[in-house]
């Protein structure tokens, strides 16, 4: 048995409302997630799925309505927004620092799992690019090391926007399973894709965001 | 709290380092204007001592603040920032080590190249000590006030002409005491009053703008 997340709660969303650009993309939005449990949002480009996880990573303020971690409203709760491991659109990674450079920022930032950068570069096959500027990376490798953020950490709750974006097979496999032993963990996690997600096992919510 | 303080600074020092060419370009504007006004004016002695602390302190304020416009657009773009609001340590605490950093390799040789350039405008030595600290007070100020409008307008296309309409004027009280300090010095008075006005601008945006900073990047990050 892996070592069990200490920092878990259940995350409610209720009655929430986001505008964009004076257009209503969703009212009313009523859902929740457990520990040990993926919310699989789907919906159409543009329905609103990544406004509604900019919204629960605090990045984006709900129109109306509230998101509580485990019965706190989280704007007044620093500790869950510290918990969040998020990976979006865009990889937060530095393209003038090197692939282990960036690893290791991501590790000293916050509450840093034991792994070993070494490890972590062996286990994405970024390894031998280990020295190499990040900018000299493929569309992929980048999104990898992006990804990696998640092995740096030990936040229990991952917030995903479609994280297999250019990835090859072999990658998408390798995350889905640390996807998998994640949750066992007693993890949670958000995600959308439009990639086929092989998440068998799991205790999966499929919450579809439509106009 | 301090571990990512000084991981941010020693992270944006390497990136500089990497990028060298955005620190050497407002530095080489500001020898540029100001070498142009030798030039323009010709060889008069009297009147160019008489302008060159209005000459070295206004270009300094225009090259901090084109040196300004790259602080947080590059963590904006890349998704760095969103990743920053993430952290333990306040968004307040981490954009003073960005600050920080930004200065250290702006700011301070923008100071260390002045003496030449003061002497290209027959400025007298007692007034170069004088300019120097003026300049050592003035330009942390300049950039802690810059960076709140920088922090408001990252998100926006053209933010730079809005920028320059939202931050001279506030940059106008730096201005004036220190080409007063300087002037003071040069008629024999003490510049005390000036210099104390200095640090207590310094301070008061050292303890206030990083929580403006903050909530701007929150809002352009909305």
């Amino acid at each position: 048995m892996e070592k069990q997340y200490s920092f878990t709660a259940d995350l409610e969303v209720k009655n929430l409302a986001c505008l964009r650009n004076e257009k209503v993309l969703f009212s009313g939005l009523n859902v929740s997630i457990s520990p040990k449990s993926v919310l699989f949002l789907q919906g159409e480009n543009g329905s609103g799925k990544t406004s509604l996880l900019r919204i629960l990573c605090g990045f984006r303020l709900p129109d109306e309505g509230e998101v509580s971690w485990g019965n706190q409203v989280i704007t007044s709760l620093p500790e869950y927004f510290q918990n969040i491991s998020y990976v979006g659109h865009k990889n937060g990674i530095k393209d003038e620092l090197t692939v282990e450079e960036n690893l290791n920022l991501m590790r000293s930032m916050a509450t840093a799992s034991d792994i070993k950068t070494e490890f972590v570069l062996k286990q994405i096959g970024l390894f031998k690019q280990a020295d190499v500027l990040s900018r000299q990376l493929s569309a992929g490798q980048k999104r990898k090391l992006a990804l990696a953020r998640l092995m740096m950490t030990e936040n229990s709750f991952w917030i995903l926007d479609e994280p297999f974006t250019s990835l090859d097979k072999a990658s998408v496999v390798f995350f889905e399973t640390l996807i998998k032993e994640h949750i066992k963990r007693g993890g949670m996690l958000i995600l959308t894709s439009h990639h086929d997600i092989d998440l068998s096992g799991l205790s999966v919510n499929h919450f579809s965001l439509s106009n | 709290m301090f571990n990512a303080w000084t991981q941010i600074f020693k992270r944006d020092l390497l990136i500089a380092f990497r990028r060298r060419s955005e620190i050497i370009h407002p530095l080489i504007f500001f020898v540029m204007v100001i070498s142009l006004f030798p030039l323009a004016i010709g060889d008069d002695k009297v009147l160019l001592q008489k302008i060159a602390p209005a000459i070295l302190w206004v270009t300094a304020l225009l090259a901090t603040m084109l040196s300004l416009d790259n602080l947080f657009r590059s963590d904006f773009e890349d998704g760095s920032l969103e990743q920053m609001t993430l952290l333990k340590t306040p968004l307040s605490f981490l954009v003073t080590a960005k600050i920080a950093a930004h200065w250290f390799i702006t700011g301070l040789p923008l100071i260390l190249i002045t003496p030449l350039l003061a002497v290209l405008l027959y400025l007298p030595s007692e007034s170069i000590s004088m300019l120097l600290l003026t300049l050592l007070l003035g330009t942390p100020t300049l950039s802690l006030i810059g960076a709140v409008g920088i922090a408001l307008t990252v998100g926006l296309r053209q933010g730079g002409v809005i920028l320059s309409l939202l931050i001279l004027p506030l940059y106008i009280p730096v201005l004036i005491f220190a080409t007063l300090a300087m002037q003071n010095v040069e008629q024999g008075f003490s510049a005390e009053a000036q210099i104390a006005m200095m640090i207590a601008i310094l301070v008061l945006a050292i303890t206030l703008s990083p929580f403006a900073i903050a909530a701007a990047l929150r809002v352009s990050l909305n």
